[in-house]
C-alpha cells in the first residue's frame, strides 16, 4: 500500500460523463477518464485492508488491494498483470460492471468507496495504450481439443484460458461476430465495439480458433462436436426473453428489448437494415416496460434516435434511495439506481402493472397501466396487489419489453444434447460444471441464468479449470 | 503408593515444573565455628518465608535446607567412633520406606564401597520429627539414615572416591528396578559439608530434624534455601541446597544443555580419575530440577579439577560485549570458556560452599536480588532480602549487593573476603587466553576473500515454487525487512488455523511455536538492554575434552551472527586448513518416493554424517540446492533436527559443527527453529536471490547490497527477541535449546525426530511431510504453456478470496455486523451457524469436538441475565483504541453484568463517577502491566478486579511501543507522561522476575484494594499449567489463559503467528493441572483467544473456564472490519485510532456490544438445554461431555489427537472442577492495619497524625492499604502535604511505601529491600541509616532493587546507595539518591532524578522522559550511561540548577545528608562535575512547550483590552 493516509487526503473523484447535449448526438462511450495523475491518487485511496471486502464482493476475485497499489505507484505492467490473472476481460468490466466491489469497498460504510471499477478500465486501456498486453501463445499443445459454443463473455473467458492452458480450443458463434451480448446488446455508448475486436485479435494471434456464423444444432450437428472433440462447453446465454402475453401484445410496434438493441448495434457497425425491419424510436412516445439494465439500455438508445418522450415503468416498487438497515454493507446494495440513460431524459415509474396494450389499426397506441402494491403474505414472500382505481393509459407508440430472460433457447442444440435441465429450465451441472453427459460441460447465462457480464467471466472462468483438469485425467 | 510428581497424563507434564526461592548463606569469615552460625541461618530461612510456597494442604512446604560444615565435635558427642576430621566422609540419605528396599539398597552401599576401597564405618539413624510434617510430605517422607564412610586416602582423593561412590550408587538405585527406588536420594556425601533438607516450610527444617539444635552442632558456614514451586508435587529430593549450590532462578537453556553435556561425555578425559570417569556418567542425573542439573555439572567440574569460581563462570559467565567495563583479559578468559562451554542461561542467583570457601554469584543480568551485611565481628549473611538477621547500627561494618556476573567470596580458612577483580584477575591469569584466542581462532570477517559468490540463481522461478514463495513473503516479510532493518508489525492477532488443520501447504516451520517466559523468569528486554545479549557463535575444531584448556580448543571460527551471505559461505568451503575440513550432506529425496523415500534419506543423512565424524571433519553443510525434477528438499529443520539427535545419540554431536544452505529459510522463525534444533550457522541463499531480484525490479528501492544488510539486521535482531522472550541471553546457548513446542506433529516424529519437544495433539507423519514438501515440488516442475503471475498472495496475514482460512472473513464480519446493529437474533444464529461450520471444516480444533445431547426444557436453564456475567471484554487500552470505543465496551458491559478492561494505559479519573442517567463508563477491570502506565492509587481503588498482566496472546514475552505521535494530551495525561513522548512498556514487570515475585505484587494491589479480585492473564503454551498452578499458590483469585490466535494489538508478524497456542490446550492444561493440584476449587478460570459463538463458550467451558473475554467480536459489532493497520493509525472506522478526522467515523454504539452479549447467552442457554445443563457450572471441565468427531476426512486434519485434551484427570473425583471457594488472602494482620487506625483522624478529618513504628523485613507493602484508604476518601489528590507522618525502625519487607498516597510521609531509619516506592502515587518516603551506623552511608547500599517502579508522583530521598534499576518506569516522582546500580531510570517518562554517587552499567537505558542530574565525580559516567535516547550536557540552565538546589537542600534537610551538605557548601567546584541527563525527544517537547507558553504570554499581553482603546 503506496499510501496509508491516502484515503484521507484524497477525495473520490470520478472521471464523470460527457455533457448531455452532446453525447446524445452519437453512439460513442459517455464516460471519460481521468488522468494519469488523477487516477494514481484515486488508486492510493485503497487502504489494503486486511479483509479486502471488495474482492470478497467481486465474481471473478479480483485482487484489488494488489493492483491500486500498483497503479499508486505507476507500474502499469504489474497492475495489468494482477488484474488479468484473475479477470480476462477487464477492458469490458470496467466499463460495464456495476461494480459489487464498491458496493463492498470499506470506505463505503462511509460512501466513499475508491473508484475500482474506473481503475480498472484505467488500468486496461493504459495497458493497451503501452503496448503491455501482448499476445501469449502456449509455449506447447497438448494435443486435446475443446469446443467452446457461444462467444459472450462466459465463452470467451472459457475459451481464451483454455487455450492458454495449450488445448486446441474452437470457439463457435452463430451471428457473424464473437462477443454475444457484450457486442450486440450493450449499446455502443457504453462499450465501444473496438474494445472487442482488440481483445479478439489477441487471442486469435494465441491460436484460439473462432468459427463465426455457425449455429451449432443448425448448420453443424451437435453429436459432430461430441465426436471431434475431446470436451465441450456450452456457453449459449440465456437468451429466451420473457414475454409479458397481456391483451393487445400482437400489436405493431411492441418489440423484446434484446431485438431492438441488437439491431442498433448493428446499424452502429454500418449493417444496413431494411426500412420496413428497422424499429426506430425517432418522433415516438416511447414506453419501456421493465427497469433493468436492458431497460435502461433501450432509454439511452430512443434517446439517441431522438424519441419524442421516454417513459420507463417497473413493477416492482422504487428503490430506496439509501441502503435500508436490513441491506447493510458490504453486501450488494439495493437502492435507486440512476443510469447515464435516464440522465439524459426520461420518466420513470415504479410499482406499475402491465394490464393491456391497446392500438390503433394494429399499433400500439398505448398501455393501460395499474398501480400495485407489495406485501408480504403468509409466508413471508412479498406479493403484489392490485390497487383499484388507479388504472391509466400510457400513450405509446413503441413499446420495448426488457423483463429479463428465463433460461437459454432450449430448442436446438440442448434437446439434441439431450441434456438434463435444472428446474428454472437452466442447463443443470454438477460443482464442477458438468453437465448429465461426461464430456459436456456449461458455463454463464445458460447454467445460472442471465446476470452480469462478470458473473458470466467467472463462471467461464471456472468451467475452464474443470475442463482442464477433466482433460488431464483422460 | 504415592511419591513425587505424578506421570504425564493428559496435558500435564512434570518437566514444566518450575521453582524459586529465598536464598542465602550466613558464615563466619575466620572460620570460627559455632551453634549460632546454624541458628542464624535457620532464622534467615525462616526471616524469608514469603518467599516459599505452602501447598494445597496448607501445611507442606515446597521445600527447604541447610548444609553446613561437617559437625565432627557433635557426631563425636552421639558416640560414633570417628577418624579425625577429613579423613571419613558422611551424608543423609533418603531410603524407601519399604524395609526389604531399603536392606537391598544399604547391601549395594557395602558392595561398592568395597569394590572402591573404601569401608562403611556406620550407619547413624537420623532423629526426625515427622509430627510436623504437612500431610502431603507425610506421604512421601522416606527413611532417613546417615552414613559414615572412611578410605585410606589424603582427603581430596577421598572427596572423588565418595564421588564416585555416590555416582555408582545413584546409577545402581536408579537402574534397579526397585519400586521405592525413587525415594532414594543421597543428601551429599562428602568430607567437607553435610546438608539437610526436606520438604518443608522453612520452621519444618528446624523442628523435623532435632540435630540442627542441638548444642555440640556447629559450623562457620550455613547455606540455606527455601522453594516456591509451581506446583503441588514438589518432592523431597528436589529441596535444596544440593551438594554445592543453592539457586535461586531458573535455567532456561536448560534443554539444550543437558543435551550438550550428554554429548560432551564422550569426549571427556580426566587426569584425576582416569578410567574411573565412566563410573561418573551420566554427568547430570535424570528426572531432576534445572538447578539440580547445574548442581551437578558445577560439582563435576570441581571435582575433576577446576577452582568453584572457575567452575561458577564457566557455568554463568558475566557478559564481556564492549558495553561491560571489565578488562581484555578477563574477556579473553569469559570468550575462550564460551568455546568449550555454553552458558547455562537464565536468572540466578547462586550461592555455593564446599566447606572451605562460601560464596555466591548472580548472573549477567543480576534479575534476583542478593543483599549482604558484614559485621565488626566478622559475620557475613547474605540472602535473598535484607533484614534477615538482625544487629545493632554500631555492629555494622559493610552493606552490601551481589552485582550482575559478580562473584562474592569468603575464604573462611584465610579468614577474608576475596573481592570479585581479584577472583577474575586469578582466572584471566591461568593461561595467556588472549594469545591463544589470537593465534588460533579465526574471525569470518578476516579470512580473506578469493572469489564472489553471487546471489543469483539460474533457475529463480523454479526455486521460488519449490520452497513455496509467496506473495505475502515477498510484501510482508522480505520487502519491510529489507526497507527498515526491522521485523513487520501487523494487529488484530490470528485467525488462520494451525498448519495442522490449513487447507494450504504449509512449511514444517509453521508447526512449531516459540516459547515464552511467564511469570516463573523474566524476558529480556533486548534492545535497552542489549548489553547481556549476544549472537557469536563459533563453528570448527570441537573435538574437545572440556577437562583440559589448551590453545588447540579454540582452532574455530567466530561468527558475529549466524546468517551468513553466499560469499561466506564460499570462503568457508575453501577454508584450505587444517581443522576447518568440511563436507557437504544433500537435503534431499526423492520426489515421486513419499514418506519411505523420505525416511530413506534422512538415514542416508545420518550415515553419511557419522562417517564424516569418522573421518574427522570438522563441519557439515547440509545444502538443499541440489534439487531438480527428481529430488525434492526435505524440510531443513527435520533434517537438522534429526541429525542434531542422531549425532547426540551415538556421542558424535560434540566433534562436528552444521552450517545450513537452504532455500527454505526466510522468516526470522525459520531461522530460530534451525539454530534452536541445532545449526550453528545459516546461509539463506534462497533469501538472498529474492532480495537481490526485488532490488532489480524496483519492488525495493535500495541497492542489493544495503537490502541485504538491512535484512540480516532484522534477521538478528529478531532473533534476539525471540531469544530474549525466553529470558535468554547468548546464541551460544539458545543453540540447540528446543525451546519451542510442536503443534500437529504425530508423537512418532517428534519422539524420532525432535525428541523433547513437546506435542499434545498428536498429528501428521513423514508420508504427510513428505507430501506436503512434493506438493510445491510438484507444482514447479509441472509444464505450463503459458507463464503465469508468481508468487501469488495466499493470504497468510491479509484475508484473501481463495486463500488461507481467516476466522475472521467478509461474512463473519458482515454478519455479526448486521445481526447486532439490527437486534436481530436470527441473523446472529446465521453468523453463528457460519462460524461454527467452518471451525468444523476443521479450522481450529474445537471443530474437532463434539458434545453430547440429552434435551431438557429451555425454562430449566439459568437466564441470560446470570450467564451474561461471565462475559468480559479485552483489554484494549484507550490510546490503542478510540475514547469512543472505550466508552462503549465500558458502559456495555457495565449494563449487563460483565466487565470492560482498561489495558495498559490508566483511566480518565472523571469515568469513575457515575453519569447523570445514572450509567457507568468505568472499566470494571483495571490493568497493571509491565509500563505501569497511570497505575495510581486511586486507579486502583476504582477497580472491581485488577488483572496482572503477564504476557499477551498477540506478543507474549514482549514489550510494547506506543510511538510519540499517538500520546495526545489526555492520552499523555492519563499515563502521566507527556504528550509527543514514546512510550515504552519493558518486557518484563520489573517487580516480577519469578513466582515469589508475583505473589508478593498480588499482595501489594490486594492490599491497597481489599474489595477488589486479583487476576493474572497469561498465554496458553505448553506447561501453563504449571505456571498457573504457581499462580494460583501466588494467591491469585483468577487467571485469564488467552489463546494465541487472539490479540488486537500491534505487533510483530512473527509472534503473531509462531508464539503461544491455542486456547483449547492452554485451557485444558491449566485446568487439568489446578484439578490434579486441588487448586481448581480456589480460583476461577478465564479464556480468550478467537471466541465467537455461544458453542465456543460452551466448549471452553466444558474444556474448563468459567469466564470468556471477547476483543475483537466486541470490536466488530462496534464497526471493526479486521483492518489490521491499528499500528498506523488509520482506522478508517475510528475504533484503534486517535485521529479526530478517523474518530469521526466511529459509528458503533454500546447496544450492539450489549445485543452481541445477549445473543451469546441466548445461544449458550439453548445449547445447555440440548445437553441437559441446568446451571453453567455444572459443565465446566466436564470433558466426558465431549467427544472428538471421527467424520473428518482431510489428510491432515485426521492425524489429530484431542484425548490429552479431553483427558479428566482421576482427581476430578474427590477435587472440584470450578471455584466453589474464595483464596485466603494474608492481609489481616498487617502493621498497615495499625497504621490506619493510628491515622483515623487524618482519613476522618485531614488532621495531622504522628506515628512511630518498629519494622522487620516480614512487614510487606507497608504503607498501601493506608494508601488505598487514602484514596478512597480523597481520590487522586489524597491528603494535604504531611497529613500522616509516620517513622519505622529496623529492616522493611519489600514494596516498602508501595503506592503512597499524597500527604503521606515515611521516614525508614534503617533498610529497606526491593521495590520501595513502588506506583508511588504522591506520598514522600525517606529512607536513612539508623542512628549509631559507622559505614559510610553513601558507601553503602540501603534499599533493593526495582525502586520508584511505575512512580506516578512524590518523592523519595535516601542516604546510601541503591540497587539496581533505580526509578525504572518513573513517569513523575523526584528523588534524590547518592549511588545506583544498573539500568538507573531505567524506560523512565518523567520525574527527576538526582544521583550524588556512581551509577551502573546501562543507565537511562530507554528513557524517553524526565531529567537525571549525576554527580559524575570520576568523570567516566559518559561509559555507563546508555545514550540512545538521551543526550549528556552540563548543568547550565538556571531553572535546574535552581531544581538540583532545592531538591539537594531538601535531600540534607530530610536526611542530613553529608554528601548533600558537602556539595551545597561547595558549590562552585561540584557544579562542573553535574551531569545533566535528558532525552532528546523530552527535550524538544519541553522547548516547544515553553515556547508556546510564551507565545500564549505575547497573545495575551496583544489582545489586552486595556491596549486596545
Amino acid at each position: 500500500m503506496g499510501n496509508p493516509k491516502g484515503f484521507l487526503e484524497v477525495k473520490r473523484k470520478e472521471g464523470g460523463n460527457r455533457p448531455i447535449s452532446e453525447r446524445i448526438l452519437d453512439f460513442s462511450e459517455v464516460e471519460q477518464t481521468l488522468d494519469e495523475e488523477d487516477r494514481r491518487l484515486q488508486a492510493s485511496r485503497c487502504m489494503d485492508c486486511g479483509v479486502p471486502f471488495c474482492q470478497w464482493g467481486c465474481p471473478v476475485m479480483n485482487n484489488m488491494p494488489e493492483w491500486q497499489d500498483a497503479i499508486y505507484r505507476g507500474d502499469w505492467q504489474k497492475a495489468i498483470d494482477i488484474l488479468q490473472s484473475t479477470n480476462n476481460f477487464p477492458e469490458f468490466t470496467g466499463r460495464v460492471c456495476p461494480a459489487p466491489c464498491e458496493k463492498a469497498c470499506t470506505l463505503n460504510i462511509h460512501k466513499e468507496p475508491v473508484t475500482i471499477r474506473e481503475n480498472e478500465a484505467a488500468t486496461a486501456e493504459r495497458a493497451f495504450e503501452r503496448g503491455l498486453i501482448k499476445p501469449q501463445p502456449p509455449a506447447f499443445r497438448t494435443g486435446k481439443k475443446v469446443a467452446v459454443i457461444g462467444s459472450g463473455p462466459a465463452g470467451l473467458a472459457c475459451a481464451d484460458l483454455l487455450n492458454k492452458a495449450g488445448h486446441h480450443v474452437t470457439l463457435f458463434e452463430k451471428d457473424d461476430e464473437v462477443g454475444g451480448l457484450l457486442r450486440f446488446g450493450i449499446p455502443d455508448f457504453k462499450l465501444a465495439k473496438n474494445v472487442i475486436d482488440r481483445r479478439v485479435q489477441l487471442m486469435i494471434e494465441e491460436g484460439l480458433v473462432i468459427r463465426t456464423s455457425v449455429h451449432v444444432g443448425k448448420d453443424i450437428s451437435a453429436e459432430e462436436l461430441v465426436n471431434e472433440f475431446d470436451a465441450i462447453c456450452l456457453a449459449i446465454g440465456a437468451m429466451q426473453p420473457r414475454d409479458l402475453p397481456v391483451e393487445g401484445r400482437d400489436l405493431k410496434g411492441i418489440y423484446f428489448a434484446m431485438d431492438y438493441l441488437t439491431q442498433q448495434n448493428k446499424v452502429v457497425r454500418g449493417d444496413r437494415i431494411a426500412e420496413k425491419d428497422r424499429i426506430l424510436a425517432t418522433g415516438k412516445h416511447v414506453l419501456v416496460i421493465g427497469g433493468g439494465d436492458t431497460g435502461s439500455d433501450c432509454v439511452g438508445t430512443a434517446n439517441r434516435q431522438k424519441a419524442k418522450s421516454v417513459t420507463q415503468i417497473e413493477i416492482l416498487p422504487k428503490p430506496p434511495e439509501e441502503r435500508t438497515p436490513d441491506n447493510p454493507w458490504p453486501y450488494w446494495a439495493n437502492v435507486l439506481k440512476v443510469s447515464s440513460s435516464h440522465e439524459e431524459g426520461c420518466e420513470r415509474f415504479w410499482s406499475l402493472s402491465t394490464k393491456r396494450f391497446i392500438g390503433k389499426n394494429g399499433n400500439v397506441t398505448g398501455a393501460e397501466v395499474v398501480e400495485v402494491a407489495w406485501e408480504k403474505d403468509a409466508n413471508g414472500k412479498m406479493a403484489m396487489k392490485e390497487l383499484p382505481g388507479t388504472e391509466r393509459i400510457i400513450p405509446a407508440d413503441l413499446v420495448l419489453l426488457s423483463l429479463g430472460f428465463l433460461h437459454p433457447v432450449q430448442e436446438g442444440l440442448l434437446k439434441d444434447l439431450e441434456l438434463k435441465l435444472s428446474e428454472r429450465g437452466n442447463v443443470h451441472v454438477s460443482k464442477n460444471h458438468q453437465t448429465s453427459r461426461a464430456k459436456i460441460f456449461a458455463a454463464g447465462d445458460a447454467v445460472n441464468g442471465a446476470t452480469l457480464v462478470v458473473r458470466a467471466i467467472a463462471s467461464g472462468r471456472k468451467a475452464a479449470e474443470d475442463i482442464d483438469r477433466y482433460l488431464k485425467s483422460l | 503408593m504415592w511419591k513425587g510428581f505424578p506421570d504425564k497424563s493428559g496435558l500435564y507434564n512434570p518437566e514444566n515444573e518450575h521453582d524459586s526461592c529465598g536464598i542465602g548463606f550466613v558464615a563466619h569469615i575466620k572460620g570460627q565455628k559455632s551453634g549460632e552460625i546454624i541458628r542464624r541461618g535457620l532464622e534467615v530461612l525462616l526471616n524469608m518465608s514469603h518467599r516459599g510456597a505452602e501447598s494445597a494442604d496448607n501445611t507442606t512446604g515446597d521445600g527447604a535446607g541447610i548444609t553446613i560444615q561437617i559437625p565432627h565435635r557433635f557426631l563425636v558427642s552421639k558416640g560414633i567412633s570417628l577418624p579425625d576430621p577429613g579423613e571419613y566422609g558422611t551424608g543423609i540419605i533418603f531410603f524407601p520406606p519399604d524395609k526389604e528396599e531399603r536392606k537391598a539398597i544399604e547391601q549395594w552401599f557395602y558392595r561398592i564401597a568395597e569394590e572402591e576401597n573404601l569401608a562403611i564405618s556406620a550407619f547413624r539413624d537420623v532423629p526426625v520429627n515427622s509430627s510436623v510434617l504437612g500431610e502431603i510430605a507425610r506421604r512421601s517422607e522416606p527413611v532417613i539414615r546417615q552414613v559414615f564412610i572412611t578410605g585410606d586416602y589424603e582427603q581430596d582423593e577421598l572427596e572423588r572416591k565418595l564421588y564416585i561412590f555416590r555416582k555408582r550408587i545413584e546409577n545402581e538405585v536408579r537402574n534397579s528396578g526397585l519400586r521405592q527406588s525413587s525415594y532414594f536420594y543421597v543428601n551429599s556425601l562428602s568430607t567437607r559439608t553435610l546438608v539437610y533438607k526436606g520438604l518443608f516450610t522453612p520452621v519444618q527444617l528446624r523442628d523435623y530434624y532435632p540435630d540442627l539444635s542441638d548444642p555440640a552442632m556447629e559450623s562457620a558456614i550455613a547455606l540455606i534455601h527455601s522453594r516456591f514451586s509451581t506446583n503441588t508435587f514438589p518432592t523431597w529430593d528436589l529441596a535444596q541446597p544440593f551438594r554445592y549450590l543453592s539457586h535461586n532462578g531458573e535455567i532456561n537453556t536448560i534443554k539444550g544443555n543437558r543435551l550438550w553435556m550428554k554429548a560432551r561425555e564422550a569426549l571427556l578425559q580426566s587426569q584425576l580419575f582416569g578410567k574411573d570417569l565412566e563410573k561418573l556418567f551420566p554427568v547430570i542425573e535424570p528426572g531432576k530440577s534445572d538447578s539440580a542439573s547445574l548442581d551437578n555439572v558445577f560439582e563435576f567440574l570441581v571435582m575433576t579439577g577446576r577452582t568453584m569460581p572457575h567452575a561458577i563462570t564457566m557455568l554463568v559467565p558475566e557478559s564481556f560485549n564492549d558495553k561491560n567495563p571489565i578488562p581484555n583479559s578477563l574477556k579473553a578468559y569469559y570468550e575462550y570458556h564460551s568455546m568449550i562451554m555454553e552458558p547455562w542461561d537464565g536468572p540466578a542467583s547462586l550461592v555455593f560452599t564446599d566447606g572451605r570457601y562460601v560464596g555466591g554469584t548472580l548472573d549477567r543480568n543480576g534479575l534476583r536480588p542478593s543483599r549482604y551485611v558484614i559485621t565488626e565481628d566478622d559475620l557475613i549473611v547474605m540472602g535473598s532480602e535484607v533484614g534477615v538477621q538482625k544487629f545493632p547500627a554500631e555492629k555494622i561494618r559493610e552493606k552490601g549487593r551481589l552485582r550482575p556476573g559478580k562473584i562474592l567470596l569468603v575464604d573462611t580458612k584465610l579468614g577474608i573476603i576475596i573481592p570479585d577483580t581479584e577472583i577474575k584477575g586469578q582466572l584471566s591469569r591461568q593461561n595467556p587466553y588472549g594469545n591463544w584466542l589470537k593465534e588460533n581462532r579465526l574471525e569470518l570477517e578476516k579470512i580473506e576473500v578469493k572469489q564472489r559468490i553471487p546471489s543469483t540463481l539460474d533457475q529463480y522461478e523454479t526455486y521460488l515454487r519449490v520452497f513455496g514463495y509467496t506473495k505475502d513473503d515477498l510484501d510482508m516479510v522480505f520487502k519491510p525487512m529489507a526497507m527498515e532493518g526491522k521485523e513487520p508489525v501487523g494487529s488484530m492477532g490470528n485467525d488462520t488455523p494451525p498448519a495442522v488443520l490449513s487447507k494450504k501447504p504449509q512449511r514444517l516451520f509453521s508447526y512449531f511455536k516459540q516459547h515464552f517466559a511467564q511469570v516463573t523468569n523474566p524476558p529480556i528486554d533486548p534492545i535497552r538492554e542489549g548489553l547481556v545479549m549476544s549472537l557469536t557463535n563459533y563453528i570448527g575444531a570441537l573435538q574437545s575434552n572440556l577437562l583440559e584448556e589448551t590453545p588447540a580448543m579454540c582452532k574455530l571460527i567466530r561468527f558475529q551472527s549466524p546468517i551468513i551471505i553466499n560469499t561466506d559461505l564460499g570462503k568457508i568451503k575453501n577454508l584450505q586448513r587444517e581443522e576447518f575440513s568440511n563436507v557437504t550432506i544433500n537435503m534431499v529425496f526423492d520426489a515421486r518416493g513419499g514418506g519411505k523415500a523420505l525416511k530413506e534419506a534422512l538415514d542416508r543423512i545420518c550415515h553419511e554424517a557419522e562417517q564424516a565424524v569418522d573421518n574427522k571433519i570438522n563441519y557439515l553443510i547440509l545444502s538443499d540446492r541440489a534439487v531438480d525434477e527428481d529430488h525434492a528438499p526435505i524440510p531443513s529443520l527435520l533434517a537438522v533436527s534429526t541429525l542434531h539427535h542422531y549425532l547426540i545419540s551415538v556421542k558424535k554431536r560434540m566433534q562436528i559443527g552444521f552450517i545450513v544452505e537452504t532455500a527454505e529459510a526466510r522468516e526470522v522463525m525459520h531461522f530460530a527453529l534451525l539454530l534452536g534444533y541445532g545449526a550453528s550457522v545459516i546461509n539463506p541463499y534462497m533469501a538472498f536471490a529474492v532480495l537481490d531480484d526485488m532490488c532489480k525490479k524496483g519492488e525495493i528501492p535500495l541497492d542489493y547490497k544495503t537490502a541485504r544488510q538491512n535484512y540480516i539486521k532484522a534477521i538478528d535482531n529478531g532473533l534476539l527477541k525471540i531469544m530474549s522472550k525466553m529470558g535468554i541471553s547468548t546464541l551460544r546457548s539458545y543453540h540447540g535449546s528446543q525451546i519451542f513446542e510442536a503443534i500437529g506433529l504425530s508423537n512418532e516424529i517428534v519422539e524420532k525426530y525432535f525428541n523433547g519437544t513437546p506435542s499434545n495433539i498428536g498429528g501428521i507423519g513423514l508420508e504427510e511431510i513428505a507430501e506436503e514438501a512434493s506438493i510445491p515440488h510438484r507444482e514447479a516442475f509441472s509444464k505450463r504453456p503459458v507463464k503465469d503471475l508468481y508468487p501469488k498472495t495466499v493470504g497468510i496475514y491479509h484475508w484473501r478470496k481463495d486463500g488461507e482460512f481467516h476466522g475472521w472473513n467478509p461474512e463473519t464480519i458482515a454478519l455479526l455486523q448486521w445481526a447486532t446493529k439490527t437486534n436481530n437474533y436470527e441473523k446472529f444464529k446465521e453468523f453463528s451457524n457460519l462460524v461454527n461450520s467452518q471451525n468444523r471444516e476443521p479450522n481450529f480444533l474445537r471443530g474437532l469436538l463434539n458434545y453430547r445431547k440429552n434435551p431438557i426444557p429451555l425454562e430449566e436453564v439459568e437466564p441470560e441475565d446470570s450467564i451474561m456475567k461471565r462475559f468480559v471484554t479485552g483489554a484494549m487500552s484507550y490510546g490503542s483504541i478510540s475514547k469512543e470505543a472505550h466508552e462503549a465496551l465500558a458502559r456495555a458491559m457495565n449494563s449487563i453484568g460483565g466487565r470492560s478492561n482498561t489495558g495498559e494505559g490508566g483511566e480518565d479519573a472523571e469515568r469513575f463517577k457515575p453519569l447523570p442517567d445514572g450509567s457507568l463508563i468505568r472499566s470494571a477491570i483495571k490493568q497493571v502491566a509491565s509500563g505501569r502506565f497511570g497505575v495510581t492509587t486511586n486507579y486502583l481503588v476504582n477497580a472491581d478486579e485488577i488483572q496482572i498482566k503477564m504476557a499477551q496472546g498477540a506478543k507474549p514475552g514482549e514489550g510494547g511501543q506506543l510511538p510519540g505521535y499517538k500520546v495526545d494530551k489526555i492520552i499523555a495525561r492519563l499515563r502521566h507522561s507527556t504528550p509527543g513522548i514514546t512510550l515504552i512498556s519493558p518486557p518484563p514487570h520489573h517487580d516480577i522476575y519469578s513466582i515469589e515475585d508475583l505473589a508478593q505484587l498480588i499482595f501489594d494491589l490486594k492490599c491497597v484494594n481489599p474489595t477488589a479480585k486479583i487476576s493474572v492473564k497469561l498465554v496458553s503454551e505448553h506447561g501453563v499449567g504449571t505456571v498457573a498452578a504457581g499462580v494460583a499458590k501466588a494467591r491469585a483469585d483468577l487467571i485469564t489463559i488467552s489463546g494465541n490466535e487472539g490479540g488486537t494489538g500491534a505487533s510483530p508478524v512473527s509472534s503473531i503467528k509462531h508464539a503461544g497456542l491455542p486456547i483449547e490446550l492452554g485451557i485444558s492444561e491449566a485446568h487439568q493441572t489446578l484439578v490434579k493440584n486441588n487448586l481448581r476449587g480456589r480460583v476461577r478460570l478465564q479464556t480468550d483467544g478467537q471466541l465467537k459463538t455461544g458453542l465456543d463458550v460452551v466448549l471452553m467451558g466444558i474444556l474448563g473456564a468459567e469466564e470468556f473475554g471477547f476483543a475483537t467480536a466486541a470490536l466488530v459489532t462496534l464497526g471493526c472490519i479486521l483492518m489490521r493497520k491499528c499500528h498506523l493509525n488509520t482506522c478508517p472506522v475510528g475504533v484503534a485510532t486517535q485521529n479526530p478526522e478517523l474518530r469521526k467515523r466511529f459509528i458503533g454504539r454500546s447496544d450492539y456490544v450489549v445485543n452481541y452479549f445477549r445473543f451469546l447467552a441466548r445461544e449458550v442457554r439453548e445449547i445447555m438445554a440440548e445437553m441437559g445443563i441446568r446451571k453453567f457450572d455444572d459443565l465446566v471441565g466436564r470433558t466426558e461431555l465431549l467427544e472428538q468427531r471421527t467424520d473428518v476426512d482431510h489428510w491432515k486434519a485426521r492425524t489429530v489427537d484431542l484425548s490429552r485434551i479431553l483427558h479428566k484427570p482421576q482427581e476430578a473425583e474427590k477435587f472440584p472442577l470450578h471455584q466453589v471457594t474464595h483464596q485466603i488472602h494474608p492481609i489481616d494482620d498487617i502493621l498497615d492495619r495499625e497504621l490506619i487506625k493510628l491515622a483515623g483522624k487524618a482519613l476522618k478529618s485531614r488532621e495531622k497524625v504522628w506515628i512511630s513504628k518498629p519494622i522487620n523485613n516480614t512487614d510487606r507493602a507497608v504503607g498501601a492499604m493506608l494508601s488505598g484508604e487514602v484514596a478512597r476518601h480523597y481520590g487522586e489528590l489524597g491528603l494535604p502535604d504531611n497529613t500522616i507522618n509516620a517513622r519505622f525502625y529496623g529492616s522493611a519487607g519489600q514494596s516498602f511505601g508501595a503506592f503512597l498516597a499524597g500527604g503521606i510521609s515515611f521516614t525508614l531509619e534503617g533498610d529497606a529491600n526491593d521495590y520501595l516506592g513502588k506506583g508511588l502515587s504522591g506520598g514522600r518516603i525517606i529512607v536513612v541509616p539508623p542512628a549509631g551506623s559507622k559505614f559510610v552511608p553513601e558507601e553503602n547500599i540501603i534499599i533493593g532493587n526495582t525502586v520508584l517502579y511505575g512512580a506516578t508522583s512524590g518523592e523519595l530521598y535516601v542516604r546510601g546507595i541503591a540497587g539496581e534499576r533505580f526509578a525504572v518506569r518513573n513517569s513523575g516522582a523526584f528523588a534524590v539518591v547518592e549511588g545506583v546500580g544498573d539500568h538507573g531510570c531505567e524506560y523512565m517518562t518523567g520525574g527527576r532524578v538526582v544521583v550524588l554517587g556512581s551509577t551502573g552499567r546501562n543507565f537511562a537505558a530507554g528513557m524517553s522522559g524526565g531529567i537525571a542530574y549525576v554527580l559524575n565525580r570520576n568523570g567516566n559516567f559518559e561509559y555507563f550511561c546508555n545514550k540512545g535516547l538521551v543526550e549528556l550536557t552540563p548543568l547550565e540552565d538556571r531553572t535546574d540548577i535552581l531544581e538540583v538546589q532545592m531538591l539537594l537542600n531538601n535531600h540534607l534537610l530530610y536526611t542530613g545528608s553529608r554528601v548533600a551538605e558537602t556539595i551545597l557548601s561547595n558549590w562552585d567546584e561540584y557544579l562542573p562535575m553535574f551531569v545533566k541527563v535528558i532525552p532528546m525527544e523530552y527535550k524538544k517537547v519541553l522547548e516547544e512547550q515553553k515556547l508556546e507558553a510564551l507565545r500564549k504570554k505575547l497573545e495575551a499581553t496583544e489582545d489586552s483590552p486595556q491596549y486596545h482603546y
